[in-house]
């Protein structure tokens, strides 16, 4: 196999995953210059193992390295402490169930994005893979290097957070608006 | 199933990972439970506010140009034109050459010693002689059996010495062969610690200070006097078997001074 053909092979297979890609790092770091970098070294340090990749799920291998680089930035930029989620833990006091129901689809796309970047690293990635890249609870656990039944409860505390600081939001609005009305 | 359990399980239900029987079970309860059914239609309608709202960030245009030019970047960095091997050619050879002199440098520097080896030798035949259960050839703490003992097995003859009333009864010998020679063996004791004394005639100048060194957390004491090599080994600690060691000398010059 000649040098040419390897990168060519490579970029086949890898490029067309970029928007996956540019997209989970956007959500993890939040910024869109730090994000193009991580993704570009991602995909740097992607290509030199290349040689050490045997076909298969395609995506979640560059989405492992991706994850995986933004993870490395953030504890030496961010200061991220890891394995800081209790994942035995539940959301106490934080149910769906509550006795007004909220009409979510009238949430605003502001106002769902500044919810979810609240939500800490760990249910915002579980989040960000299952909702926007439409992926199997398999794929999730293998890019966050995590249990199946693990991505399954960070999926339901995720969502808990996330009812609960749109609940949030939406009543304050509604009370804006109450208020502007009287 | 109940409450709590669907509680768990709706979300796997949403995301269509259950299996049949468990989702199956939950619509089940849904459709009898209304606070269940209301949060599943929650996360439902918080799922679709998530997909629907085009949360997903798009990379900006020519990024993709700006990761294709990093990899082909990077493949010409780990493949380098011929012309440019060429040029390291020189300086990797100089390089390998360094490396090889420092090598052979260190590696004669490392070499142990000669009595390194006999140093090793003999506490590899203290260790062995009390593992096998082959401390003695002749068991007596007589040195007057001790001593004609060796006679014809070896081609030369030990003094024998025994230091019983001094705390360092003989327990009897051995023979062994040390340094490509076979040699004595006596075999003390001190309290449970056994003591194996080595001699052979030394074929170097004198030695009359002792030279004392630990290997594998024995003591080694070595000497020479009259002629004979002497080494001495035990778990013995340094200062007893130093005592030993003077106790043997003494004896020896004793011998000399008489």
């Amino acid at each position: 196999m000649s040098e040419q053909s390897k990168v060519v092979r490579f970029e086949e297979i890898a490029l067309q995953h970029l928007g996956a890609a540019y997209s989970l790092a956007r959500w993890l770091v939040h910024n869109e210059h730090d994000a193009e970098d991580l993704v570009q070294d991602a995909y740097v340090r992607a290509f030199k193992f290349f040689g050490g990749y045997y076909g298969g799920d395609s995506r979640a291998w560059l989405l492992t390295i991706v994850r995986n680089t933004c993870y490395t930035w953030l504890q030496k930029n961010r200061g991220l402490v890891t394995e800081s989620i209790d994942d035995n833990l539940d959301e106490a006091g934080l149910d769906f169930a509550d006795p007004e129901a909220l009409l979510l689809q009238q949430a605003d796309s502001q106002m769902v994005r500044q919810a979810l970047q609240e939500l800490p690293v760990e249910f915002r990635e579980v989040v960000v893979l299952r909702e926007m890249e439409g992926l199997s609870y398999k794929e999730i656990a293998v890019i966050a290097d995590i249990p199946i039944g693990t991505v399954m409860s960070r999926l339901k505390r995720g969502r808990q957070r996330l009812h609960a600081l749109l609940a949030k939001r939406m009543g304050k609005e509604a009370k804006v608006e109450l208020s502007a009305n009287a | 199933m109940n409450c709590q359990q669907t509680r768990e399980l709706v979300h796997g239900y949403v995301d269509g990972e259950l299996d049949l029987v468990k989702s199956l079970e939950i619509e089940e309860h849904l459709k009898s439970c209304d606070a269940c059914a209301q949060t599943y239609e929650q996360i439902r309608g918080l799922r679709s506010s998530l997909t629907n709202n085009a949360l997903r960030f798009e990379p900006p245009s020519g990024f993709e140009r700006r990761v294709r030019s990093a990899l082909r970047k990077q493949d010409d960095a780990s493949a380098k034109p011929s012309f440019l091997r060429w040029r390291w050619l020189p300086a990797g050879a100089a390089l390998m050459s360094a490396l090889l002199v420092l090598i052979v440098v260190a590696g004669m520097l490392r070499r142990p010693s000669s009595s390194d080896v006999v140093a090793q030798e003999i506490v590899s035949s203290h260790v062995r002689s009390m593992m096998a259960s082959h401390l003695l050839d002749v068991e007596s703490s007589d040195q007057h059996t001790v001593k004609p003992w060796f006679e014809g097995k070896l081609d030369f003859s030990p003094p024998v010495k025994d230091l019983k009333a001094q705390g360092f009864p003989l327990n009897g010998g051995r023979l062994d062969y040390i340094g490509n020679r076979p040699v004595a063996v006596l075999v003390y004791k001190h309290g449970q610690h056994p003591i194996n004394l080595f001699v052979w005639p030394s074929d170097g100048t004198p030695m009359t200070n002792q030279q004392a060194s630990v290997h594998q957390g024995f003591n080694l004491i070595r000497w020479s006097n009259e002629g004979m090599s002497y080494w001495v080994v035990s778990d013995l600690n340094l200062a007893e078997l130093q005592q030993f060691v003077q106790l043997l000398q003494g004896q020896n010059q004793a011998q000399v001074g008489r």
